[in-house]
Protein backbone atom coordinates (compact mmCIF):
# COMPACT_ATOMS: atom_id res chain seq x y z
CA UNK A 1 0.00 0.00 0.00
CA UNK A 2 1.27 3.26 -0.74
CA UNK A 3 1.56 5.92 1.96
CA UNK A 4 -1.00 8.36 1.66
CA UNK A 5 0.07 12.01 2.14
CA UNK A 6 -2.87 14.60 2.85
CA UNK A 7 -2.57 18.06 0.82
CA UNK A 8 -4.54 21.24 1.93
CA UNK A 9 -4.98 24.55 0.68
CA UNK A 10 -4.53 27.06 3.12
CA UNK A 11 -4.97 31.02 3.03
CA UNK A 12 -2.52 32.89 3.99
CA UNK A 13 -3.82 34.29 7.41
CA UNK A 14 -3.43 34.57 11.01
CA UNK A 15 -5.01 31.07 12.52
CA UNK A 16 -5.80 28.73 9.63
CA UNK A 17 -2.62 26.43 10.62
CA UNK A 18 -4.15 26.69 14.21
CA UNK A 19 -7.41 25.91 12.74
CA UNK A 20 -6.29 23.03 10.98
CA UNK A 21 -4.37 21.56 13.30
CA UNK A 22 -7.48 21.52 16.04
CA UNK A 23 -9.45 19.73 13.32
CA UNK A 24 -7.38 17.22 12.99
CA UNK A 25 -7.00 16.81 17.53
CA UNK A 26 -10.51 16.91 17.26
CA UNK A 27 -10.53 13.87 15.17
CA UNK A 28 -7.73 12.37 17.09
CA UNK A 29 -5.34 12.01 14.44
CA UNK A 30 -1.69 12.12 14.86
CA UNK A 31 0.22 13.77 12.68
CA UNK A 32 3.81 11.99 11.39
CA UNK A 33 5.10 14.44 9.36
CA UNK A 34 4.55 17.87 8.10
CA UNK A 35 5.21 20.55 5.07
CA UNK A 36 4.32 23.61 4.48
CA UNK A 37 5.13 25.37 1.18
CA UNK A 38 4.09 29.19 0.27
CA UNK A 39 3.23 31.62 -1.97
CA UNK A 40 2.30 35.51 -0.92
CA UNK A 41 -1.18 34.42 -1.10
CA UNK A 42 -1.50 31.11 -0.01
CA UNK A 43 0.10 27.79 0.87
CA UNK A 44 -0.29 24.17 0.57
CA UNK A 45 0.14 22.04 4.37
CA UNK A 46 1.41 18.52 3.34
CA UNK A 47 0.62 16.12 5.90
CA UNK A 48 1.40 12.66 6.70
CA UNK A 49 -1.06 11.26 9.47
CA UNK A 50 -2.06 8.03 11.20
CA UNK A 51 -5.53 7.70 10.01
CA UNK A 52 -5.57 9.53 6.56
CA UNK A 53 -9.24 8.39 5.59
CA UNK A 54 -10.78 9.90 8.74
CA UNK A 55 -8.01 13.15 8.25
CA UNK A 56 -9.86 13.74 5.03
CA UNK A 57 -13.42 13.37 6.53
CA UNK A 58 -12.56 15.54 9.23
CA UNK A 59 -10.74 18.45 6.93
CA UNK A 60 -13.69 18.15 4.49
CA UNK A 61 -16.47 19.12 6.88
CA UNK A 62 -14.36 21.82 8.00
CA UNK A 63 -14.92 22.85 4.34
CA UNK A 64 -11.25 22.56 4.20
CA UNK A 65 -9.85 21.99 0.68
CA UNK A 66 -7.93 18.36 0.99
CA UNK A 67 -6.61 15.82 -1.53
CA UNK A 68 -4.61 12.96 -0.88
CA UNK A 69 -1.88 11.74 -2.87
CA UNK A 70 0.36 8.62 -3.02
CA UNK A 71 3.79 9.48 -2.30
CA UNK A 72 7.11 7.14 -1.02
CA UNK A 73 9.29 7.53 1.99
CA UNK A 74 12.78 6.24 2.19
CA UNK A 75 14.97 5.35 5.23
CA UNK A 76 18.38 6.40 4.97
CA UNK A 77 21.40 6.78 7.10
CA UNK A 78 21.70 9.95 9.27
CA UNK A 79 25.14 10.65 7.80
CA UNK A 80 27.13 12.95 5.11
CA UNK A 81 26.63 11.26 1.48
CA UNK A 82 23.58 9.11 2.57
CA UNK A 83 20.67 11.32 0.89
CA UNK A 84 22.74 12.70 -2.00
CA UNK A 85 23.26 9.13 -3.36
CA UNK A 86 19.34 8.35 -3.03
CA UNK A 87 18.67 11.21 -5.23
CA UNK A 88 21.58 10.43 -7.53
CA UNK A 89 19.63 6.92 -8.10
CA UNK A 90 16.64 9.23 -9.08
CA UNK A 91 18.36 11.39 -10.92
CA UNK A 92 20.10 8.35 -13.17
CA UNK A 93 16.96 6.87 -13.68
CA UNK A 94 15.75 10.59 -14.68
CA UNK A 95 12.94 10.51 -12.50
CA UNK A 96 12.14 13.90 -11.03
CA UNK A 97 11.05 15.19 -8.10
CA UNK A 98 8.57 17.70 -7.19
CA UNK A 99 8.86 18.04 -3.53
CA UNK A 100 9.49 16.33 -0.27
CA UNK A 101 10.26 17.07 2.90
CA UNK A 102 12.66 14.93 5.59
CA UNK A 103 12.39 13.90 9.31
CA UNK A 104 14.26 12.82 11.76
CA UNK A 105 13.34 8.93 13.53
CA UNK A 106 13.10 8.20 16.97
CA UNK A 107 16.05 5.25 16.20
CA UNK A 108 18.72 7.20 16.34
CA UNK A 109 21.14 7.25 13.36
CA UNK A 110 17.96 7.25 10.85
CA UNK A 111 16.03 10.00 8.48
CA UNK A 112 13.37 9.29 6.61
CA UNK A 113 12.57 11.66 3.62
CA UNK A 114 8.98 11.83 1.52
CA UNK A 115 9.00 11.94 -1.77
CA UNK A 116 6.36 13.14 -4.54
CA UNK A 117 8.22 12.01 -7.56
CA UNK A 118 6.81 11.74 -11.23
CA UNK A 119 6.39 7.89 -11.69
CA UNK A 120 6.43 6.25 -7.59
CA UNK A 121 6.50 2.98 -9.27
CA UNK A 122 9.55 3.21 -11.12
CA UNK A 123 11.27 5.14 -8.07
CA UNK A 124 10.51 2.65 -5.79
CA UNK A 125 12.37 -0.30 -7.93
CA UNK A 126 14.83 1.84 -9.06
CA UNK A 127 16.01 2.94 -5.03
CA UNK A 128 15.47 -1.06 -4.46
CA UNK A 129 17.43 -1.80 -6.68
CA UNK A 130 20.13 0.46 -5.30
CA UNK A 131 19.97 -0.48 -1.67
CA UNK A 132 17.80 2.24 -0.44
CA UNK A 133 15.48 1.11 2.08
CA UNK A 134 11.67 2.07 1.58
CA UNK A 135 8.91 2.46 4.24
CA UNK A 136 5.63 1.17 3.93
CA UNK A 137 2.29 3.10 4.91
CA UNK A 138 1.69 0.76 7.67
CA UNK A 139 5.53 1.36 8.84
CA UNK A 140 4.90 5.11 9.13
CA UNK A 141 1.28 5.52 10.00
CA UNK A 142 2.11 3.36 13.01
CA UNK A 143 5.26 5.10 14.15
CA UNK B 1 -15.42 82.25 -20.00
CA UNK B 2 -17.82 81.35 -22.57
CA UNK B 3 -17.87 79.56 -25.53
CA UNK B 4 -21.72 80.06 -26.90
CA UNK B 5 -22.07 82.88 -24.00
CA UNK B 6 -25.76 83.71 -25.56
CA UNK B 7 -26.39 79.67 -24.99
CA UNK B 8 -25.14 79.30 -21.35
CA UNK B 9 -26.25 82.75 -20.29
CA UNK B 10 -30.20 82.50 -21.54
CA UNK B 11 -32.71 83.48 -19.37
CA UNK B 12 -34.47 80.38 -18.36
CA UNK B 13 -37.64 81.37 -19.71
CA UNK B 14 -36.22 81.27 -23.36
CA UNK B 15 -34.17 78.50 -22.66
CA UNK B 16 -37.39 76.34 -21.39
CA UNK B 17 -39.14 77.33 -24.59
CA UNK B 18 -36.38 76.22 -26.51
CA UNK B 19 -36.33 73.07 -24.97
CA UNK B 20 -39.94 72.26 -25.30
CA UNK B 21 -39.61 72.88 -28.93
CA UNK B 22 -36.58 70.68 -29.53
CA UNK B 23 -37.63 67.80 -27.26
CA UNK B 24 -41.39 68.10 -29.64
CA UNK B 25 -39.09 67.94 -32.52
CA UNK B 26 -36.91 64.94 -30.93
CA UNK B 27 -40.26 62.95 -30.06
CA UNK B 28 -41.51 62.83 -33.50
CA UNK B 29 -38.38 62.09 -35.01
CA UNK B 30 -37.09 59.08 -32.74
CA UNK B 31 -40.85 58.02 -33.51
CA UNK B 32 -40.14 58.18 -37.34
CA UNK B 33 -36.50 56.82 -37.49
CA UNK B 34 -36.11 54.74 -34.57
CA UNK B 35 -38.39 51.35 -34.80
CA UNK B 36 -37.65 50.66 -31.19
CA UNK B 37 -39.18 54.23 -30.04
CA UNK B 38 -42.09 53.90 -33.15
CA UNK B 39 -43.19 51.22 -30.96
CA UNK B 40 -42.62 53.08 -27.56
CA UNK B 41 -44.13 56.13 -28.32
CA UNK B 42 -46.86 54.71 -30.47
CA UNK B 43 -48.04 52.51 -26.88
CA UNK B 44 -47.40 55.36 -24.69
CA UNK B 45 -49.47 57.60 -27.40
CA UNK B 46 -47.16 60.01 -27.13
CA UNK B 47 -46.08 62.23 -30.06
CA UNK B 48 -44.31 65.85 -30.53
CA UNK B 49 -47.52 67.74 -30.60
CA UNK B 50 -49.03 66.04 -27.64
CA UNK B 51 -46.01 67.74 -25.38
CA UNK B 52 -47.73 70.64 -24.20
CA UNK B 53 -44.87 71.81 -21.21
CA UNK B 54 -41.99 70.42 -20.38
CA UNK B 55 -43.84 68.70 -17.98
CA UNK B 56 -45.06 66.10 -20.49
CA UNK B 57 -41.83 64.71 -20.20
CA UNK B 58 -43.03 62.30 -17.84
CA UNK B 59 -45.80 60.65 -20.34
CA UNK B 60 -42.60 59.72 -22.41
CA UNK B 61 -40.83 55.95 -21.02
CA UNK B 62 -38.04 56.08 -20.35
CA UNK B 63 -34.48 53.84 -22.11
CA UNK B 64 -32.30 51.71 -19.83
CA UNK B 65 -29.03 50.82 -20.37
CA UNK B 66 -30.80 47.11 -21.19
CA UNK B 67 -32.85 48.63 -24.16
CA UNK B 68 -29.52 50.27 -25.43
CA UNK B 69 -27.76 46.34 -25.42
CA UNK B 70 -30.88 44.48 -26.67
CA UNK B 71 -30.89 46.39 -29.46
CA UNK B 72 -27.08 46.21 -30.01
CA UNK B 73 -25.11 47.34 -31.97
CA UNK B 74 -26.97 49.95 -33.87
CA UNK B 75 -31.03 49.02 -33.41
CA UNK B 76 -30.86 52.37 -31.34
CA UNK B 77 -29.58 54.27 -34.86
CA UNK B 78 -31.37 57.04 -36.15
CA UNK B 79 -29.61 57.42 -39.32
CA UNK B 80 -28.65 54.67 -41.65
CA UNK B 81 -24.65 53.69 -41.17
CA UNK B 82 -24.44 55.64 -44.66
CA UNK B 83 -24.60 58.78 -42.48
CA UNK B 84 -22.90 57.70 -39.29
CA UNK B 85 -19.01 58.86 -39.44
CA UNK B 86 -18.17 57.47 -35.71
CA UNK B 87 -18.56 54.83 -34.01
CA UNK B 88 -17.53 55.06 -29.85
CA UNK B 89 -18.42 52.50 -27.23
CA UNK B 90 -17.99 51.91 -23.87
CA UNK B 91 -17.47 48.32 -21.95
CA UNK B 92 -20.80 46.49 -21.31
CA UNK B 93 -22.25 44.33 -18.74
CA UNK B 94 -21.85 40.97 -20.67
CA UNK B 95 -19.10 41.46 -22.83
CA UNK B 96 -21.16 43.62 -25.47
CA UNK B 97 -20.15 46.75 -25.48
CA UNK B 98 -22.52 50.32 -25.19
CA UNK B 99 -22.01 51.33 -28.81
CA UNK B 100 -22.34 55.50 -29.52
CA UNK B 101 -23.04 55.91 -33.04
CA UNK B 102 -22.17 60.20 -34.59
CA UNK B 103 -23.15 61.98 -37.92
CA UNK B 104 -21.04 64.84 -38.52
CA UNK B 105 -23.67 67.07 -37.58
CA UNK B 106 -22.96 65.27 -34.24
CA UNK B 107 -19.57 65.31 -33.47
CA UNK B 108 -19.85 69.36 -34.44
CA UNK B 109 -22.50 69.26 -31.69
CA UNK B 110 -20.25 67.28 -29.28
CA UNK B 111 -17.14 69.67 -30.03
CA UNK B 112 -19.18 72.62 -29.27
CA UNK B 113 -20.76 71.12 -25.85
CA UNK B 114 -16.91 70.11 -24.46
CA UNK B 115 -15.46 72.95 -25.81
CA UNK B 116 -17.96 74.80 -22.95
CA UNK B 117 -16.78 72.90 -20.63
CA UNK B 118 -13.40 73.31 -21.30
CA UNK B 119 -13.53 77.48 -21.59
CA UNK B 120 -15.52 77.08 -18.39
CA UNK B 121 -13.15 75.42 -16.46
CA UNK B 122 -10.75 79.19 -18.34
CA UNK B 123 -8.96 76.88 -21.28
CA UNK B 124 -8.24 79.28 -23.67
CA UNK B 125 -6.71 79.11 -27.40
CA UNK B 126 -3.50 79.99 -25.82
CA UNK B 127 -3.31 76.65 -23.81
CA UNK B 128 -1.60 73.69 -24.83
CA UNK B 129 -3.19 70.54 -23.57
CA UNK B 130 -1.82 66.61 -23.36
CA UNK B 131 -4.53 64.50 -23.67
CA UNK B 132 -3.69 61.31 -21.28
CA UNK B 133 -6.58 59.30 -21.23
CA UNK B 134 -6.03 56.17 -23.33
CA UNK B 135 -7.65 57.07 -26.98
CA UNK B 136 -9.39 54.03 -28.81
CA UNK B 137 -13.33 53.54 -28.27
CA UNK B 138 -13.48 55.31 -25.37
CA UNK B 139 -15.55 58.87 -25.88
CA UNK B 140 -12.91 60.73 -23.13
CA UNK B 141 -10.29 61.50 -25.13
CA UNK B 142 -11.75 62.26 -28.53
CA UNK B 143 -14.15 63.58 -27.06
CA UNK B 144 -11.89 66.24 -25.32
CA UNK B 145 -9.12 66.29 -28.45
CA UNK B 146 -12.33 67.99 -30.95
CA UNK B 147 -13.31 70.25 -28.17
CA UNK B 148 -9.82 71.40 -27.47
CA UNK B 149 -9.31 72.23 -30.62
CA UNK B 150 -12.16 73.54 -31.32
CA UNK B 151 -11.76 76.61 -29.17
CA UNK B 152 -8.08 77.25 -30.73
CA UNK B 153 -6.08 75.01 -27.90
CA UNK B 154 -3.05 73.07 -28.79
CA UNK B 155 -3.75 69.44 -28.40
CA UNK B 156 -1.41 66.38 -27.84
CA UNK B 157 -2.77 63.44 -27.87
CA UNK B 158 -0.58 61.68 -25.82
CA UNK B 159 -2.77 58.74 -24.22
CA UNK B 160 -1.82 57.12 -21.30
CA UNK B 161 0.99 55.32 -20.26
CA UNK B 162 4.87 56.12 -20.54
CA UNK B 163 4.79 58.54 -17.56
CA UNK B 164 8.14 59.32 -18.42
CA UNK B 165 7.26 60.64 -21.77
CA UNK B 166 4.35 61.80 -20.21
CA UNK B 167 6.53 64.39 -18.50
CA UNK B 168 9.07 65.21 -20.86
CA UNK B 169 6.34 66.38 -23.38
CA UNK B 170 5.06 68.84 -20.13
CA UNK B 171 8.07 70.04 -20.16
CA UNK B 172 9.58 70.38 -23.40
CA UNK B 173 5.90 71.54 -24.79
CA UNK B 174 5.36 73.75 -22.62
CA UNK B 175 1.61 72.07 -21.67
CA UNK B 176 -0.44 74.36 -19.79
CA UNK B 177 -3.33 71.62 -19.81
CA UNK B 178 -4.00 68.32 -18.39
CA UNK B 179 -6.46 65.63 -19.31
CA UNK B 180 -6.34 62.66 -17.58
CA UNK B 181 -8.12 60.46 -15.01
CA UNK B 182 -8.03 61.77 -11.23
CA UNK B 183 -6.11 58.46 -10.83
CA UNK B 184 -3.52 59.01 -13.23
CA UNK B 185 -3.24 62.48 -12.52
CA UNK B 186 -2.26 61.71 -9.00
CA UNK B 187 0.25 59.53 -10.19
CA UNK B 188 1.74 62.14 -12.93
CA UNK B 189 2.08 64.60 -9.85
CA UNK B 190 3.97 62.06 -7.72
CA UNK B 191 6.40 61.72 -11.08
CA UNK B 192 6.45 65.37 -11.46
CA UNK B 193 7.64 66.01 -7.91
CA UNK B 194 10.17 63.01 -8.48
CA UNK B 195 11.52 64.36 -11.58
CA UNK B 196 14.12 66.26 -9.73
CA UNK B 197 13.31 69.16 -12.45
CA UNK B 198 12.16 73.00 -10.85
CA UNK B 199 8.75 73.70 -10.17
CA UNK B 200 9.01 76.26 -13.00
CA UNK B 201 10.14 73.63 -15.76
CA UNK B 202 6.40 73.16 -15.32
CA UNK B 203 3.62 74.90 -17.15
CA UNK B 204 0.72 73.08 -16.14
CA UNK B 205 -2.48 75.30 -14.96
CA UNK B 206 -5.65 73.98 -15.88
CA UNK B 207 -6.65 69.92 -15.20
CA UNK B 208 -9.93 68.71 -17.01
CA UNK B 209 -10.31 65.47 -15.34
CA UNK B 210 -12.84 63.11 -15.73
CA UNK B 211 -14.78 59.86 -16.32
CA UNK B 212 -14.42 58.37 -12.57
CA UNK B 213 -14.73 59.81 -9.44
CA UNK B 214 -11.97 62.49 -7.52
CA UNK B 215 -12.19 62.54 -3.49
CA UNK B 216 -11.62 66.31 -1.94
CA UNK B 217 -8.35 65.12 -0.70
CA UNK B 218 -7.18 63.61 -4.20
CA UNK B 219 -7.88 66.67 -6.11
CA UNK B 220 -6.47 69.14 -3.31
CA UNK B 221 -3.03 66.72 -3.87
CA UNK B 222 -3.45 66.69 -8.30
CA UNK B 223 -3.50 70.35 -7.76
CA UNK B 224 -0.38 70.64 -5.14
CA UNK B 225 1.65 68.70 -7.26
CA UNK B 226 0.84 70.02 -10.43
CA UNK B 227 0.27 73.39 -9.96
CA UNK B 228 -2.97 73.09 -11.58
CA UNK B 229 -6.62 74.09 -10.90
CA UNK B 230 -8.36 71.17 -11.13
CA UNK B 231 -12.62 70.81 -12.87
CA UNK B 232 -14.57 67.81 -13.27
CA UNK B 233 -16.95 67.08 -16.25
CA UNK B 234 -19.30 64.60 -17.07
CA UNK B 235 -20.99 62.65 -19.55
CA UNK B 236 -21.35 59.32 -20.91
CA UNK B 237 -21.15 57.31 -24.35
CA UNK B 238 -25.14 56.74 -23.61
CA UNK B 239 -25.10 60.25 -24.01
CA UNK B 240 -22.47 60.90 -26.56
CA UNK B 241 -19.63 61.14 -24.12
CA UNK B 242 -17.58 64.01 -22.04
CA UNK B 243 -19.48 67.35 -22.34
CA UNK B 244 -23.14 66.81 -21.23
CA UNK B 245 -21.99 69.42 -18.52
CA UNK B 246 -18.92 70.33 -16.72
CA UNK B 247 -17.74 72.75 -13.92
CA UNK B 248 -16.66 76.09 -14.50
CA UNK B 249 -14.47 78.57 -12.14
CA UNK B 250 -16.91 78.31 -9.04
CA UNK B 251 -16.74 74.71 -8.90
CA UNK B 252 -20.28 74.98 -7.42
CA UNK B 253 -22.16 72.33 -9.77
CA UNK B 254 -21.43 70.91 -12.91
CA UNK B 255 -23.51 73.21 -15.35
CA UNK B 256 -25.80 70.89 -17.86
CA UNK B 257 -25.73 71.88 -21.33
CA UNK B 258 -29.29 71.94 -20.94
CA UNK B 259 -30.24 73.03 -24.61
CA UNK B 260 -29.14 70.08 -25.49
CA UNK B 261 -29.72 67.40 -22.62
CA UNK B 262 -32.62 68.13 -20.92
CA UNK B 263 -32.04 66.25 -17.42
CA UNK B 264 -34.55 65.23 -14.51
CA UNK B 265 -34.10 63.50 -11.30
CA UNK B 266 -36.73 60.15 -10.32
CA UNK B 267 -37.33 58.46 -7.58
CA UNK B 268 -35.12 55.47 -8.87
CA UNK B 269 -38.31 52.90 -6.84
CA UNK B 270 -41.38 54.35 -8.03
CA UNK B 271 -39.82 56.31 -10.73
CA UNK B 272 -42.06 59.00 -10.23
CA UNK B 273 -40.24 62.34 -11.26
CA UNK B 274 -38.41 65.01 -8.30
CA UNK B 275 -38.20 67.89 -7.41
CA UNK B 276 -35.14 68.78 -8.89
CA UNK B 277 -33.38 69.91 -5.16
CA UNK B 278 -33.85 66.21 -4.33
CA UNK B 279 -31.66 63.70 -5.06
CA UNK B 280 -32.66 61.08 -6.67
CA UNK B 281 -31.55 59.55 -10.09
CA UNK B 282 -31.01 61.80 -13.34
CA UNK B 283 -32.64 60.93 -16.37
CA UNK B 284 -31.62 62.51 -19.46
CA UNK B 285 -32.83 63.07 -22.87
CA UNK B 286 -30.98 64.04 -25.96
CA UNK B 287 -32.42 67.01 -27.82
CA UNK B 288 -30.19 67.74 -30.63
CA UNK B 289 -28.38 64.42 -31.35
CA UNK B 290 -29.35 62.92 -35.02
CA UNK B 291 -27.42 59.70 -34.99
CA UNK B 292 -28.28 57.91 -31.82
CA UNK B 293 -30.79 60.07 -29.86
CA UNK B 294 -32.04 58.55 -26.41
CA UNK B 295 -35.58 59.68 -24.68
CA UNK B 296 -35.70 60.08 -21.05
CA UNK B 297 -32.44 57.47 -20.41
CA UNK B 298 -31.94 56.36 -17.05
CA UNK B 299 -28.59 57.15 -16.15
CA UNK B 300 -28.49 55.35 -12.63
CA UNK B 301 -26.30 58.10 -11.08
CA UNK B 302 -27.74 59.51 -7.85
CA UNK B 303 -27.37 63.40 -8.23
CA UNK B 304 -29.52 66.62 -7.67
CA UNK B 305 -30.14 69.48 -9.84
CA UNK B 306 -29.79 73.43 -8.95
CA UNK B 307 -31.57 75.78 -10.98
CA UNK B 308 -30.27 79.01 -9.37
CA UNK B 309 -28.22 81.19 -11.40
CA UNK B 310 -24.57 80.81 -11.03
CA UNK B 311 -22.04 83.53 -9.88
CA UNK B 312 -20.15 82.85 -13.52
CA UNK B 313 -23.61 83.73 -15.12
CA UNK B 314 -24.50 80.60 -16.59
CA UNK B 315 -28.14 79.66 -16.28
CA UNK B 316 -28.20 76.33 -16.99
CA UNK B 317 -28.75 74.00 -14.40
CA UNK B 318 -26.08 72.69 -12.44
CA UNK B 319 -25.49 69.37 -11.41
CA UNK B 320 -23.84 68.34 -8.11
CA UNK B 321 -20.97 65.46 -7.99
CA UNK B 322 -22.29 62.21 -8.44
CA UNK B 323 -23.32 60.76 -5.05
CA UNK B 324 -23.20 57.00 -5.90
CA UNK B 325 -25.29 54.68 -8.12
CA UNK B 326 -28.90 52.65 -8.08
CA UNK B 327 -27.08 49.89 -9.68
CA UNK B 328 -24.13 48.00 -8.28
CA UNK B 329 -21.88 49.47 -11.51
CA UNK B 330 -18.46 50.10 -10.11
CA UNK B 331 -15.73 52.32 -11.57
CA UNK B 332 -12.33 51.67 -11.47
CA UNK B 333 -9.65 53.53 -12.93
CA UNK B 334 -11.99 55.18 -15.05
CA UNK B 335 -13.08 51.59 -16.44
CA UNK B 336 -17.22 50.21 -16.08
CA UNK B 337 -17.38 47.66 -14.29
CA UNK B 338 -20.31 45.02 -13.32
CA UNK B 339 -19.84 42.60 -10.72
CA UNK B 340 -22.35 40.24 -12.92
CA UNK B 341 -19.42 40.54 -15.49
CA UNK B 342 -16.76 39.11 -12.75
CA UNK B 343 -19.79 36.45 -11.93
CA UNK B 344 -19.51 35.58 -15.47
CA UNK B 345 -15.99 34.48 -15.71
CA UNK B 346 -16.03 32.83 -12.66
CA UNK B 347 -18.57 30.64 -13.14
CA UNK B 348 -16.64 29.98 -16.47
CA UNK B 349 -13.69 28.62 -14.49
CA UNK B 350 -13.57 25.01 -13.67
CA UNK B 351 -11.92 24.44 -9.92
CA UNK B 352 -12.83 27.28 -8.55
CA UNK B 353 -17.26 28.31 -6.94
CA UNK B 354 -19.25 30.84 -8.10
CA UNK B 355 -19.13 32.67 -4.74
CA UNK B 356 -17.03 36.23 -4.79
CA UNK B 357 -15.89 39.07 -3.28
CA UNK B 358 -14.84 42.24 -4.67
CA UNK B 359 -12.21 44.43 -3.12
CA UNK B 360 -11.50 47.92 -4.21
CA UNK B 361 -8.68 49.98 -2.98
CA UNK B 362 -6.96 52.78 -3.65
CA UNK B 363 -3.16 52.69 -3.64
CA UNK B 364 -1.23 55.62 -4.11
CA UNK B 365 -4.24 57.37 -5.19
CA UNK B 366 -4.46 54.10 -8.01
CA UNK B 367 -7.70 51.78 -8.03
CA UNK B 368 -6.51 48.16 -7.22
CA UNK B 369 -9.70 45.85 -7.62
CA UNK B 370 -8.72 42.29 -6.14
CA UNK B 371 -11.33 39.22 -6.65
CA UNK B 372 -11.43 37.08 -4.25
CA UNK B 373 -12.56 33.33 -5.52
CA UNK B 374 -13.52 30.05 -3.66
CA UNK B 375 -10.94 27.38 -4.76
CA UNK B 376 -13.34 24.69 -4.14
CA UNK B 377 -11.39 21.76 -6.28
CA UNK B 378 -8.46 19.82 -4.62
CA UNK B 379 -7.17 18.24 -7.78
CA UNK B 380 -4.86 21.07 -8.05
CA UNK B 381 -2.98 20.98 -4.58
CA UNK B 382 -0.32 19.04 -5.73
CA UNK B 383 1.74 21.53 -7.55
CA UNK B 384 1.70 25.30 -6.90
CA UNK B 385 2.48 25.37 -10.40
CA UNK B 386 -0.91 25.09 -11.36
CA UNK B 387 -2.94 26.69 -8.77
CA UNK B 388 -0.46 29.26 -9.90
CA UNK B 389 -1.70 29.24 -13.71
CA UNK B 390 -5.23 28.96 -12.32
CA UNK B 391 -4.81 32.63 -10.79
CA UNK B 392 -3.17 33.47 -14.06
CA UNK B 393 -6.22 32.22 -16.52
CA UNK B 394 -8.88 34.01 -14.16
CA UNK B 395 -6.48 36.98 -14.09
CA UNK B 396 -6.39 36.86 -17.96
CA UNK B 397 -9.90 36.33 -18.55
CA UNK B 398 -10.91 39.30 -16.31
CA UNK B 399 -8.69 41.29 -18.02
CA UNK B 400 -10.01 40.52 -21.16
CA UNK B 401 -13.71 40.93 -20.00
CA UNK B 402 -13.24 43.87 -17.98
CA UNK B 403 -10.31 45.66 -19.76
CA UNK B 404 -8.81 45.47 -16.09
CA UNK B 405 -5.75 44.17 -14.15
CA UNK B 406 -7.10 42.86 -11.28
CA UNK B 407 -5.46 40.61 -8.78
CA UNK B 408 -7.15 36.87 -7.99
CA UNK B 409 -6.88 35.91 -4.62
CA UNK B 410 -7.87 32.22 -4.66
CA UNK B 411 -9.41 31.28 -0.52
CA UNK B 412 -10.73 28.41 1.23
CA UNK B 413 -14.25 26.82 -0.06
CA UNK B 414 -17.45 28.03 1.86
CA UNK B 415 -15.12 30.94 3.71
CA UNK B 416 -16.95 34.23 1.51
CA UNK B 417 -19.49 35.50 2.90
CA UNK B 418 -23.10 33.64 1.62
CA UNK B 419 -25.88 36.36 0.94
CA UNK B 420 -29.51 35.91 0.97
CA UNK B 421 -31.56 38.14 -1.65
CA UNK B 422 -29.58 41.09 -2.62
CA UNK B 423 -25.67 40.12 -2.63
CA UNK B 424 -22.89 42.73 -0.91
CA UNK B 425 -20.19 41.51 -2.53
CA UNK B 426 -18.42 44.41 -2.98
CA UNK B 427 -15.93 45.75 -0.77
CA UNK B 428 -15.48 49.71 -1.90
CA UNK B 429 -12.39 50.70 0.53
CA UNK B 430 -11.57 53.79 -1.82
CA UNK B 431 -12.93 56.33 0.49
CA UNK B 432 -10.31 55.25 3.38
CA UNK B 433 -6.99 56.51 4.77
CA UNK B 434 -4.54 54.36 2.89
Amino acid sequence: MQIQQLSIFVENKSGRLAHITETLAAANVDIRAISVADTSDFGILRLIVDRPQDAVKALREAHLTVSLTSVIAIGIEDQPGAFAKAMRVLADHSIGVEYMYAFISRDEGRAYVILRVEDSEKAEAALKENGISLLSAEEIYGM
Amino acid sequence: MFYQKEIETMDRRSLEALQLERLRRMVDYCYENVPFYHDRLQKAGVTGSKIKSLSDLQYIPFTTKEDIRDNYPFGMLAQPLKKIVRIHASSGTTGKPTVGAYTQGDLDLWADHVARVAMAAGATADDIFQISFGYGLFTGALGLHYGLERIGATVIPASSGNTEKQLMMFRDFGVTGLVATPSYAVYLGEMVRESGYPPEAYRLRIGLLGSEGCTEGMRERIERNLGLFVTDNYGMTELGGPGVAGECEYRCGLHFAEDAFLPEIIDNETLEPKDPGESGELVVTTLLREGMPVLRYRTKDITRLNYEPCRCGRTHARMEKVMGRTDDMLIIKGVNVFPSQIESVLVGTEKVGPHYQLVVRRRHYMDQLEVKVELVSAELLESFGELEALQRRIHDRLKSVLGLEAKVTLVEPKSLERFQGKAKRVLDLRSEDE
